[in-house]
C-alpha cells in the first residue's frame, strides 16, 4: 500500500513501526546515550525509539528537544524515520538538522492502518510511505 | 541558498525555514533586522550539540545583529561560582563556535537592555520566552517563539518565514483580563504572569486594570506570563503600543488570586542557602537597588546577581560593584540559576522571580521562596526567610 504524506525532512528509511498515540518531549524525555523513554507514565516509556520508524501525533515540551534528536543521531540512538500525525517547530527543525526522514499529514490516519513491529518504508523525499 | 551555492551553513539553515513556513503556511521569507540565539548552555547542548555549531561555523557567518542568550556559567569569573573545570572547556568551546559566526557573544536574556533593540514594528527573529514576549508586547516588535536552531537559521541568512506573529491579524488579543488588584514589585507582576498564563495558556490578552509599570516590572512579567502560559504577546491598556480591540470574553484577576499564586510558588522553607537575583538579567536600576540595600552588611549565604557583561560594566564605573561585592554578594554575568548546572549544589533559592520559581523547582528540585527584593536581600543577610506574607 502507498500512502501520500508531506516531506518535513528528506531521506529514506525502512524498518519497524513504534507507535505512541501521546506527544513525545525528547528533552528530558528521552534518554539520548540509550533512546529509552523515560517520562514517567508515557506509553512509551522504558521502550527504545533506536532505529524504529517513530510514530506520534507531534512534538511537546522544550525548543532544546532539537537538539536531542541530533544528539540521539550522533549516538546512534535516533529513529530511522518519523512520521507525525501534524508536526510542530521542535521536532520538524530536530528531524532536519539530523537528517532523520520525517513525513506527516499522511493522506489517512496513520493510526488506524499502522501497527507496532509492522514494516514499512519511509520514502520523504518523494512524499511516500510504502506498507508492506 | 538552498541548493548550497552559498555554502553548508546557508543550505541547512535555509532547509530549517522553508520547512518552517511550509509547517505554518507561510506565503514567502521575509529579512528581519535582529536575531537572539537561545541554545546556549552547554548543560543543555551536551556534545552534539557542540558538534552541531561547530559544522555550522566552518562557513556560516550572520547577516544581522545577533545576541546570545545566557550561558552555563560565568565567562570570566566561573571559577567563583563553583563551575568545574571541564564543564568550562566545554562551554567556552561553544561561545568560541558563536563567535566565529559573527554572533556578539553577550550571553543575555535581556538583549533589549544592551543594544540588541528592535524598534516598533521590527521584524526580527528571538529565542528566549520572555524576551521574545518583551518585544512583542512591551516594543512592538515581530517575532514568532524560535528555538535556538530556527533562530540560528534566520540570523545566518537574515531571513524568517512570514507567519504567526508577523501578520496583523495573528497579533489581536482574544480575551480581556480585568486585574482588580493594585500590583507591585517585580514579585507581584511575576505573580500576576503566574495567574494570567495559567489561566488563559497561549491566549493573547488584553488587560485592564494596571495603572502603571516600570521596564523591571513589565521585564519581571514577560518573563512570568511566557513561562506559565506560553504566549509570545500581550496588551496591556495605557501601557504597550500596539493597537487591539476588546475581546468580548473576559476574566478577572482578584487580590486573593494574587495572594494564592504567591503562596503556590512559596515553599514551606525557613532556611535558605542560595539567593538569587536577576531573573531576566538585572537592568541598572535593579543594581543600583541592590546596592543600596547591601551597602555595608555582609550576605551569610551564597548570593548572585545575575546580568549581562556590559549592564555590569556600568556598574562598576557607578561603583555599584563594589558595594554589592564588598558585601560577599557576587555577580553572575553570562549565565543565571536557570542554565547554570546547580542540581545538588542547594536546598532552597529565594528570589524574586516567578520565572526562577519554575526552573528552581522542575530543573533543580530546590525549595522555594519569592517575595520582593527586600525580602531577599533579608533572606540573603540572615540565611533566614522572613516576609510579610
Amino acid at each position: 500500500m502507498i500512502i501520500k504524506g508531506r516531506k518535513i525532512s528528506k531521506g529514506n528509511a525502512e524498518g519497524e513501526v513504534l507507535i505512541s498515540d501521546q506527544g513525545i518531549s525528547f528533552y528530558g524525555g528521552v534518554d539520548p546515550a540509550t533512546g529509552i523513554v523515560v517520562e514517567k507514565g508515557h506509553p512509551l516509556e522504558g521502550k527504545s525509539v533506536k532505529d524504529k520508524i517513530l510514530v506520534f501525533p507531534q512534538g511537546k515540551g522544550s525548543t532544546v528537544g532539537s537538539y536531542t534528536l541530533y544528539r540521539m543521531k550522533k549516538n546512534g540512538t535516533a529513529p530511522k524515520a518519523m512520521i507525525n500525525k501534524e508536526t510542530e517547530t521542535i521536532v520538524a527543525v530536530g528531524a532536519i538538522i539530523s537528517e532523520i526522514p520525517m513525513l506527516d499529514k499522511l493522506e489517512k490516519d496513520p493510526f488506524e492502518i499502522l501497527k507496532d513491529g509492522q514494516r514499512v518504508k519511509v520514502n520523504a523525499s518523494e512524499g511516500i510511505l510504502e506498507v508492506f | 541558498m538552498l541548493n548550497g551555492g552559498m555554502g553548508n551553513a546557508v543550505k541547512k539553515s535555509m532547509e530549517i525555514l522553508v520547512a518552517l513556513g511550509e509547517i505554518y503556511g507561510s506565503d514567502r521569507l521575509i529579512d528581519v533586522s535582529s536575531v537572539q540565539v537561545a541554545g546556549v548552555s552547554y548543560d543543555n547542548l551536551g556534545d552534539a550539540g557542540l558538534e552541531f555549531l561547530a559544522d555550522l561555523a566552518k562557513d556560516g557567518q550572520v547577516k544581522v545583529l545577533t545576541t546570545l542568550n545566557p550561558a552555563g556559567m560565568d565567562l570570566e569569573n566561573w571559577k567563583n561560582l563553583g563551575i568545574s573545570e571541564d564543564f568550562a572547556k566545554k562551554q567556552t568551546q561553544v561561545i568560541e563556535a558563536f563567535s566565529r559566526m559573527g554572533i556578539i557573544t553577550t550571553c543575555t536574556c535581556t538583549p533589549y537592555l544592551i543594544g540588541n533593540l528592535p524598534k516598533f514594528g521590527d521584524h526580527i527573529a528571538w529565542s528566549e520566552s520572555s524576551a521574545v514576549a518583551f518585544a512583542n508586547s512591551v516594543l512592538g516588535a515581530r517575532t514568532n517563539r524560535e528555538g535556538g536552531p530556527s533562530a540560528l537559521a534566520a540570523a545566518l541568512t537574515g531571513k524568517t518565514p512570514n507567519y504567526g506573529m508577523h501578520l496583523d491579524e495573528n497579533r489581536q488579543a482574544q480575551i480581556t483580563v480585568e486585574v482588580k488588584a493594585k500590583i507591585k514589585d517585580t514579585s507581584e507582576f511575576g505573580a500576576l504572569g503566574y495567574v494570567i498564563g495559567n489561566k488563559i495558556k497561549n491566549k493573547i490578552p488584553f488587560i485592564t486594570g494596571i495603572k502603571e509599570a516600570d521596564l523591571e516590572q513589565l521585564k519581571s512579567f514577560s518573563a512570568s506570563i511566557a513561562t506559565y502560559g506560553g504566549t509570545a504577546l500581550f496588551h496591556i491598556k495605557g501601557i504597550t503600543p500596539n493597537k487591539t480591540k476588546k475581546p468580548k470574553e473576559k476574566i478577572t484577576i482578584t487580590k486573593e488570586d494574587i495572594e494564592s499564586a504567591l503562596k503556590a510558588m512559596n515553599d514551606d522553607v525557613e532556611d535558605i542557602d542560595f539567593v538569587s537575583l536577576g531573573c531576566p538579567h538585572a537592568s541598572l536600576k535593579e543594581i543600583e537597588k541592590f546596592a543600596g540595600l547591601l551597602k555595608g552588611k555582609k550576605v551569610k549565604v551564597e548570593t548572585w546577581i545575575a546580568t549581562a557583561r556590559p549592564t555590569k560594566g556600568i556598574a562598576d564605573m557607578a561603583g555599584y560593584t563594589k558595594i554589592i561585592e564588598d558585601s560577599g554578594a557576587k555577580f553572575a554575568c553570562d549565565t543565571c540559576m536557570v542554565v547554570a548546572p546547580l542540581k545538588g549544589r542547594f536546598k532552597s533559592l529565594a528570589t524574586d522571580s516567578a520565572k526562577s520559581c519554575f526552573y528552581g523547582r522542575s530543573k533543580n528540585n530546590f525549595k522555594m521562596r519569592v517575595g520582593t527584593i527586600e525580602d531577599c536581600i533579608n533572606a540573603a543577610v540572615t540565611g533566614k526567610w522572613k516576609s510579610n506574607l
